[in-house]
């Protein structure tokens, strides 16, 4: 243990490298948050709205990871959330969740990379491809995530739990306005979520309707005012 | 010396980069080149006596000591398409990140400050051997070892292939992976002599055509 440390501070640069929350400079890097979920729960949608909320406020740039296409990636550009050096997409080898969680390398050099070309940045978001319910981000890669799951994939995911339901720092809820229509329990999911996840948020939304990313966008500044105010 | 840090280097699981590459793979499953373990197998045997070889010398160089970047430039010139320099330096810039984490030295922080863009991967590999106290031979292995269990994983995903069978093939290349890894050592021991010309340049033509197509497809699972 004794050698390990002093191994820290001979090559302080050992530990994930950009990880540290402050550069070598002592500004504050950007605050990274992860969005995860299920194939087709909404995480692109709530990507690219919440860079249409936030985008004027906040420096934003996205890193999107897509199994074997780049359909996320262009469906951002697109739809034109951000400018297109704004947006990276990652390779995952058939393996979204080996390349958020397992090996982060190629993640953190995309992240580095648009730090690098485009300054400072308040806020960088990164989408996992669709995986399954134990998919979760490192904590070497993001600072906090986000896990999305829809109405529509059934209304029991919560009640199953999983690693993404029951430890993101917040769970989505999304396309509220399918309910009726797929037969789900709104208020049996959000007990089910409760039970899961004690005191840890849940936001249900319909981004089909004006406004409906709202609960995250507030989420996120909250976050980020926590970040910002940060005790290292 | 810890012989022990070779597993850890040549795991499939050290954070580097390479679950996201088939080692061309997956091109040559589209084109019905390797459509079962026979297949695999011949496949494996050719891009570990070429492209396995050269990564193997670089490796043992590199762990040797040699200048990395000379050993850089030999790498290029022994890459010939674009691509494939793109995936070398790609690879090699996160095995970079994962050996200073896992075994950081003097060495290493040179060369990245000097390649922050990534020089090729066996370069880096070979160096974050040294690091970890292994010997040239243990380097070579591992750059050997490397070229043909990268294509050996990604079959099986790409053709659902009897996981089983895979390693058996991996298996069956065990007395090839020797052989490939003491010539690659022999011919790194030659430098002091030839100069980087000492280290072996043998070349698979269609793994490089076919990689630089792959480059461009705009539908695939793996990266390279
Ligand atoms: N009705 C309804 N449809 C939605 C809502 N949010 C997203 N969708 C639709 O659901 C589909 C999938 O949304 P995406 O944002 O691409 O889902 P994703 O989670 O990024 O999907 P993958 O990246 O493929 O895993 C798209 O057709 C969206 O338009 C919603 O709140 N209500
Ligand atoms: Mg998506």
């Amino acid at each position: 243990m004794h050698l390990d440390h002093d191994l820290d501070e001979t090559f302080p640069e050992r530990h994930t490298y950009s990880a540290a929350p402050k550069g070598p400079d002592g500004t504050r890097r950007a605050l990274r948050i992860g969005l995860g979920g299920p194939v087709g729960s909404g995480k692109t949608a709530t990507v690219a709205a919440l860079c249409r909320v936030l985008r004027d406020e906040l420096s934003i740039a996205v890193v999107t990871n897509d199994i074997y296409t780049r359909e996320d990636a262009e469906f951002l550009l697109r739809e034109a959330v951000l400018p297109a050096e704004r947006i990276t997409a990652v390779e995952t080898g058939a393996c979204p969740h080996t390349a958020i969680r397992d090996d982060i390398s190629a993640n953190l050099e995309a992240v580095e990379d648009l730090e690098d070309a485009l300054g400072p940045l308040d806020l960088v978001l990164v989408e996992s491809g669709g995986d399954n319910l134990t998919a979760t981000f490192s904590k070497g890669l993001v600072d906090a995530q986000i896990f999305v799951i829809d109405v529509a994939g059934g209304d029991d995911i919560p009640r199953k739990g999983g690693p993404g339901v029951t430890t993101a720092d917040l769970l989505v809820v999304n396309k509220t306005d399918l309910a009726p229509y797929v037969g789900s329990d709104l208020e049996g999911m959000a007990r089910d979520a409760k039970a899961q996840r004690g005191e840890l948020p849940v936001a249900f939304t319909s981004l089909k309707n004006e406004g409906g990313v709202k609960p995250v966008a507030d989420w996120v500044r909250e976050r980020l005012t926590g970040w910002t105010a940060g005790p290292t | 010396m810890n012989r022990a840090a070779l597993f850890v280097l040549a795991d499939g699981r050290f954070p580097a980069g390479g679950h996201a590459h088939s080692g061309g793979a997956e091109p040559a499953v589209a084109a019905g080149r390797i459509k079962d373990a026979a297949s695999l197998e011949d496949f494996c045997r050719g891009r570990l006596h070429t492209a396995g070889l050269v990564a193997a010398g670089l490796a043992a160089a590199s762990a040797a000591g040699h200048d990395p970047l000379e050993l850089d430039e030999a790498a290029d010139a022994r890459t010939p398409v674009p691509a494939l320099r793109t995936t070398a330096r790609k690879l090699g810039r996160q095995m970079m990140r994962a050996a200073r984490a896992t075994w950081p030295s003097g060495e290493l922080d040179a060369l990245a400050a000097a390649r922050p863009r990534g020089a090729h991967q066996p370069v880096v590999l070979g160096l974050a051997a040294r690091s970890a106290g292994l010997a040239p031979l243990d380097a070579a292995y591992a750059a050997a070892y490397e070229t043909v269990s990268g294509p050996a994983t990604a079959t099986v995903r790409l053709l659902s292939l009897d996981p089983f069978d895979a390693t058996a093939v991996l298996a069956r290349l065990a007395p090839d992976l020797d052989k490939t890894a003491a010539a690659a050592a022999a011919a790194a021991q030659r430098i002091p002599e030839d100069g980087t010309d000492a280290l072996p340049a043998a070349s698979a033509p269609l793994l490089d055509i076919t990689a630089q197509q792959h480059a461009a497809w705009p539908v695939r699972l793996f990266a390279s």
